[in-house]
């Protein structure tokens, strides 16, 4: 990077100032002793020449469109198009939730994102008896394609792309969304949008589980097979660190657990489906956390893309320069919200979002100020969704692409997190792949001492959380609006679908149940069948019954 | 049995699996020198109540934020005291709004650890309002 006549002359002055330092710090010590990020890890006083001095231009930070692409991979920046502004929204009923997402879009929103609540998520309907007390609290709630429709009334599926937070029922909430663009005379290769759909995450980290590993990556191949052959411009998997980062996880381990699950699903299409790198991979989409600490997430995002195109380069031998582009989605960090002195979080939030921004993100979810205590209400998500658009229109960084390139600090620090996230995968593949190391508990191993390690730091004061530990208020009342969901919204949804239920063939329903877990037996693609069953009124719970009937139900162990 | 140490059931009742809390607090429990049996996510209020027994535990944790804690708290705490468990000590931990509280309480829950509380102090709770049984 630097002539050896710029290093020695750096060199000499460095050698000055830390004379300097040393007799000032002699004098009056340092505030604390270690300064180190959230993650712990540690920060040097002064990054200069020497810390990047091995890197090299063309094979390390190059142009944005060119790989390793550590600028981005639009040519052109933000000027071309800013990040989707995408705010994560579900709450109560379809109707309800359809009603935020037009609120949303008539402010100024730009793609629409699907919380489900907790029966949905895990593949139950309102009336089994686990979902009891459940309905419609943390997202929507949707039983049957019924519902799917009231959730998509009056949305152009054409024109919006949507992604829905569905892991394990994630083929039978796809299917309802494919059925129903078919049935709007929308085709398949028309719609755009994503599933999340990444279980290896809900092993290591959120734990909305259905059936073991192995099984689940199954499914999750089936899916991609079937969005390359059909629906091409939606993203089947969303492979996220961002469930890993709040259950506790380093920024390392968020970035080396995140890739190398992509690298799990990638090797898994390749010898499963005998699909070659370069018909999926540009379809692969990611999902990472913007946590509190500015510049470690900053490099998090730039090491990422770097990251991932080496691997697709050299790892799997892709030669479509499509593949190797990592395209991310990014959340603002729930984790670092605090109840306490609620109205701080729109500065995290804010601080957070500007991070993700200058680390290069797609598309962003910013949190609402409320959050940390209930669903947000429509005042603190416009708040939110202001935030990124301030971000975007007033404050400038958009005009310039990846602005901190060539700082000292940055690179070095983006150069640091890559290397330690290698350490990671490595290991994990020695392991035998990420399943293995999943079976093994070592990634929720490695994120329980992380979590542990952190609220001891805060405990201890060696961490700070404003309101929290430092500067709190005595006797504090939170005093803020609270959105509750009433459990009219269960009643409702339970006379719903047992309506459904008595109204639908359920002879023809049976069938196609049958046929779905004799394509689950025999190994063939469960999308189609899926796709058949919800067209008949099938619900999410029968659809994932057929899963844990045929490959067995998997309980969380309990790793701590 | 004199100096029997306090054991611990903590769990997660309902289909919620933010466990970071759960999991750093079986950690604290196990250094502060309790017994701590951690019954991993999604369990049943039945299947709580029946792990407690069985465990014979002094005090069960009881850890959900997906909001549902009205009815999945005070449900453990019922199914406890009918199978005549009523001296196992229920708390619970979460983001819980302060108007809920007064409900947790009068359906048997003894202490609710809320955002700030530190895990010395939750410790110390449990030393000194928890007694092994003989």
């Amino acid at each position: 990077m630097f002539t050896q006549e710029l290093l020695d002359k750096s060199s000499l002055m460095r050698k000055k100032w830390e004379d300097e330092v040393k007799k000032i710090i002699a004098k009056r010590a340092d505030q604390k002793e270690k300064w180190s990020t959230v993650s712990d890890l540690e920060i040097k006083r002064l990054y200069g020449p020497e810390d990047i001095k091995d890197m090299d231009f063309e094979k390390d930070i190059a142009y944005p469109g060119q790989f390793p692409y550590l600028r981005g991979n639009q040519a052109t920046g933000y000027r071309g198009k800013y990040w989707t502004f995408r705010m994560f929204a579900g709450m109560g009923s379809a109707k309800t939730t359809n009603e935020r997402w037009h609120y949303l879009l008539s402010t100024g929103q730009t793609g629409l994102s699907t919380a489900f609540d907790f029966p949905t998520l895990m593949g139950y309907d309102t009336d089994s008896p686990k979902a009891k007390g459940e309905c419609g609290k943390c997202g929507v709630a949707i039983d049957t394609i019924d519902d799917f429709r009231d959730l998509i009334k009056g949305i152009p599926l054409d024109k919006i792309t949507t992604s829905m937070t569905t892991n394990p029922p994630a083929t039978a909430l796809w299917a309802m969304y494919c059925a129903s663009a078919e049935q709007q005379g929308i085709p398949l290769n028309k719609i755009g949008g994503t599933i999340q759909n990444d279980m290896l995450k809900e092993f290591i980290a959120q734990k909305t589980l259905m059936c073991p590993p192995e099984p689940s990556v199954k499914l999750i191949s089936d899916t991609i097979e079937f969005g390359t052959k059909f629906v091409p411009n939606w993203n089947t998997v969303s492979i996220s660190g961002y469930h890993i980062r709040e259950a506790g996880a380093t920024a390392v381990q968020e970035l080396a657990f995140t890739l190398r699950d992509g690298m799990e699903y990638v090797e898994d299409v390749i010898r499963r489906k005998g699909l070659h790198i370069d018909q999926f991979a540009s379809r692969l989409s990611f999902f990472f956390n913007s946590h509190i600490d500015f510049f470690e997430e900053i490099a998090k995002l730039r090491a990422a893309r770097r990251i991932w195109a080496k691997a697709m380069r050299e790892r799997y031998n892709s030669q479509d320069p499509r593949s190797w582009w990592m395209r991310f989605h990014t959340q603002t960090a729930g984790c670092s919200l605090t109840a306490q002195q609620p109205y701080n979080n729109v500065v995290r939030t804010a601080t957070e979002a500007l991070a993700a921004v200058l680390g290069g993100t797609q598309s962003l979810h910013t949190n609402s100020l409320d959050e940390v205590l209930c669903l947000p209400s429509d005042h603190a998500v416009q708040i939110a969704l202001r935030t990124q658009q301030l971000i975007a229109d007033e404050i400038g960084v958009a005009n310039t692409i990846d602005p901190l390139a060539g700082s000292y600090f940055v690179e070095a620090l983006t150069n640091e997190m890559e290397e330690k996230a290698w350490e990671y995968i490595h290991k994990i593949d020695e392991m035998g792949g990420m399943v293995a190391a999943i079976e093994k508990g070592f990634p929720q191993m490695e994120i329980s001492d992380a979590a542990y390690k952190f609220q001891k730091q805060i405990d201890s004061g060696e961490k700070i959380m404003i309101g929290v530990n430092k500067y709190n208020i005595e006797d504090e009342v939170i005093d803020i609006p609270i959105v509750e969901i009433d459990d009219s919204v269960e009643e409702g949804q339970l006379k719903r679908l047992a309506e459904v239920k008595r109204k639908r063939d359920n002879r023809q329903v049976a069938i196609c149940l049958k046929d779905l877990a004799d394509a689950c037996r025999k190994g063939e693609n469960v999308m189609p069948f899926c796709i058949a069953a919800v067209k008949e009124y099938a619900s999410v719970q029968e659809i994932c019954d057929v899963y844990r009937e045929v490959y067995g139900e998997y309980r969380d162990p309990g790793i701590y | 049995m004199a100096n029997r140490r306090i054991r611990i059931l903590l769990a997660k009742p309902g289909l919620d699996g933010h466990d970071r809390g759960a999991r750093v607090l079986a950690r604290s429990f196990r250094d502060a020198g309790f017994e701590v049996i951690y019954t991993g996510c999604h369990q049943t209020p039945e299947q709580i109540a029946a792990t407690a027994l069985q465990e014979d535990v002094d005090m069960v944790g009881l850890s959900c934020l997906s909001g549902a804690h009205n009815y999945l708290y005070p449900q453990v705490a019922k199914l406890l005291q009918e199978a005549g468990a009523g001296d196992i000590v229920v708390v619970g931990g979460g983001i819980i709004p302060e108007k809920d509280m007064p409900g947790l309480y009068a359906s048997g829950l003894t202490a609710l650890f809320t955002p700030g509380a530190t895990l010395d102090s939750i410790n110390e709770w449990i030393s000194t309002n928890v007694t092994p049984k003989e």
